[in-house]
């Protein structure tokens, strides 16, 4: 069954509308054939009729000849449109987990390895060693997730069995939205309560610990709509947003640090996305580094000597042998003169592949790389600013007729 | 004064906390100091409702005086049928778009077991329900407002559709109010802070009450 979980990864809301339009071929078949059967042993007992329309004239209670109107399978159609998105009952979802977990333990066995310390990574470390995918798109290649992650959240039956619904803020249409504005306004209510008990106490102070902020922002509207599970305007996303600031402008915000964090997401520092290739030692004690780099169909490996005199070589020849074309030497140099290290390093690479342009560029890219672990957090920003650590994305175009 | 006019009254209402039901400040000119004194003039509208004359004696100094002998009598009646339909199990529905009270009425709610609402009213929640919630929802069997006008000083829309629907309204009218939808109308300050916690406290006093009697226990 879990392989079920595994292949089944893709549209499950396509599979099911496939799934409903041949219920629904084979729907109308059986209607339409029911429909001439019923009609045809209600007026004329003797006959049967199949899938022909019977030759006689139905008269309705004022004894007038009345014209029978056939009723056309379009409006048996399930109107798919107009259900809404699907959705799935609890039990459906518990069903999905319990199959969840019996499949991640199979996999575990499949792999040789312990069922118990299975993780998410270790699950997506097998499925793409057993189901290998060449598609460009991440998300279209197989995956095995917890169904949490899967099924989008959606809400229950808001009522108990006499129609009481369950949240007292049930009847304004946007319970969960306006439950969590009155949450937080109950909290700033507190903190200006317990600000009047310290002033009534004269320990009152205004520098008290304040909640770190740098490096985070605040959840989007579409992030706080997943949390609530609803929808809400850009006006009500603001509000909160306001409600929110005025909280944290408070002397004693620090009461309700927890609360707060959860509505700020931190963002990753950009540069620390690179890793930054080992420095490693020879053992006559100079350091050197390697890094890879590659652009268009060309690859590059480079290995970088310290306390050099900045000879450059590339498969064995000078680079002026190895690129006579200046433009090709420039890109090899521009990474050294951008953090000034021109005569410092001794450069040995090794390149295959497309043409001399694409050679330098994938050296170049090497270069920068390698230099990663040479150079300052601060050099590292500005290399990245500068456009040195980017891959070159573009690639050659397919003909067209 | 308030005294003197409470004397043959209930209990709970007796106590110096009444006296800010008996004057009536209008809507419009709550909120700065030159409230007390508009001129009709100036702003081109009628700020007392003439249907509201009956339960006034006048006004002073610019402001409507309440009569609330009669103010008592009808919150007597509404807080009897207040009761009657929590006994009942009914969904009561608390109803006001003033901000300033909002967090209390919600608060309210919260603890008598019913349900508020005291934000922004979208237009079909009443007379459109089965598409706003869900189809089988249950609507309010009572709707209490605890002061019937919006932020622009228009009649809330849910007591029209409190109306179209069948469902009865309990409301605390001022003096700019128009009380003819209202089923259970009760003249009073809707104003000031001390009046509403008054209010408040006597609806979820009355409903916590009849709770209590319908689940067998003697208050």
């Amino acid at each position: 069954m879990f392989l079920v979980w595994c292949i089944l990864l893709l549209n499950n809301q396509a599979k099911n509308s496939y799934e409903a339009i041949l219920h629904d071929i084979s729907g109308q078949a059986s209607k339409e054939i029911q429909c001439d059967q019923n009609f045809c042993l209600f007026a004329t007992p003797t006959r049967f009729y199949f899938m022909d329309r019977p030759p006689f004239r139905r008269a309705n209670k004022l004894g007038l000849p009345v014209r029978q109107i056939y009723v056309s399978s379009s409006l048996w159609k399930k109107n798919l449109a107009a259900a809404g998105p699907q959705k799935f009952t609890q039990e459906f979802i518990d069903k999905q987990v319990e199959e969840f977990e019996v499949g991640k333990r199979h996999l575990a066995n499949m792999m040789e390895e312990d069922p118990e310390t299975f993780t998410q990574e270790d699950i997506d470390r097998s499925i793409a060693y057993l189901f290998p995918s060449g598609l460009f798109e991440k998300r279209a290649r197989p995956f095995m997730k917890h169904p949490e992650e899967i099924f989008p959240k959606q809400t229950a039956i808001q009522w108990d069995a006499k129609g009481r619904p369950f949240h007292f803020l049930f009847y304004t249409g946007k319970q969960s939205y306006y439950s969590l504005l009155h949450d937080v306004y109950e909290k700033i209510l507190a903190i200006e309560r317990h600000q009047d008990k310290m002033r009534n106490k004269g320990l009152f102070t205004s520098d008290t610990k304040q909640i770190l902020l740098t490096g985070s922002r605040w959840l989007l509207k579409e992030e706080i709509e997943e949390n609530l599970v609803e929808n809400i305007s850009d006006q009500d996303y603001m509000r909160l947003i306001q409600l929110m600031e005025k909280l944290l402008s408070m002397p004693y915000c620090s009461l309700e640090k927890e609360f707060i964090l959860k509505f700020r997401k931190q963002l990753e520092v950009q540069s620390s996305k690179y890793e930054i290739p080992a420095l490693q030692y020879d053992p006559q004690g100079v350091a050197f580094s390697v890094a890879d780099g590659r652009r268009k169909t060309a690859k590059a490996s480079i290995t970088l000597r310290d306390s050099g005199s900045g000879n450059i070589t590339i498969n064995g020849r000078n680079y002026l042998h190895y690129f006579p074309v200046l433009q090709n030497r420039v890109q090899l140099m521009f990474p050294l003169l951008f953090v000034g290290m021109m005569g410092r390093f001794d450069i040995e690479g090794s390149v295959e592949g497309s043409g001399h342009s694409a050679q330098a560029g994938a050296l170049r890219l090497a270069i920068s790389r390698a230099l990663l672990s040479f150079v300052s957090e601060g050099e590292v920003e500005k290399m990245r600013q500068a456009g040195l650590l980017t891959a070159d994305p573009r690639i050659r175009e397919r003909k067209k007729p | 004064m308030a005294a003197g006019v409470l004397s043959g009254v209930r209990q709970v209402l007796r106590g110096p906390r009444l006296v800010s039901a008996v004057f009536s400040c209008h809507g419009q000119t709550l909120s700065s100091a030159s409230a007390a004194v508009k001129s009709a003039p100036d702003t081109g509208e009628n700020v007392r409702w003439d249907l509201m004359k009956p339960y006034l004696f006048g006004s002073r100094l610019d402001i409507d005086i309440i009569d609330l002998e009669q103010t008592a009598e009808h919150l007597q009646r509404a807080l009897n049928f207040t009761a009657h339909v929590a006994y009942r199990s009914g969904i009561i529905l608390f109803v006001s778009r003033r901000r300033q009270f909002s967090q209390l009425i919600e608060t309210t709610a919260r603890e008598c077991g019913e349900y508020a609402h005291t934000r922004y009213w979208k237009g079909g929640l009443l007379t459109n329900a089965p598409i706003q919630y869900s189809p089988g929802v249950r609507l309010p069997d009572l709707i209490v407002f605890f002061s019937t006008l919006n932020n622009v000083f228009q009649q809330h829309v849910g007591i029209r559709d409190a109306a179209k629907m069948n469902i009865p309204t309990v409301g605390i009218v001022d003096s700019n109010c128009n009380p003819s939808l209202i089923a259970y109308p009760v003249p009073g300050n809707d104003d000031t802070p001390v009046a509403m916690e008054m209010y408040c406290r006597l609806f979820k006093m009355t409903i916590n009450r009849a709770k209590d009697k319908r689940r067998g226990l003697t208050f």
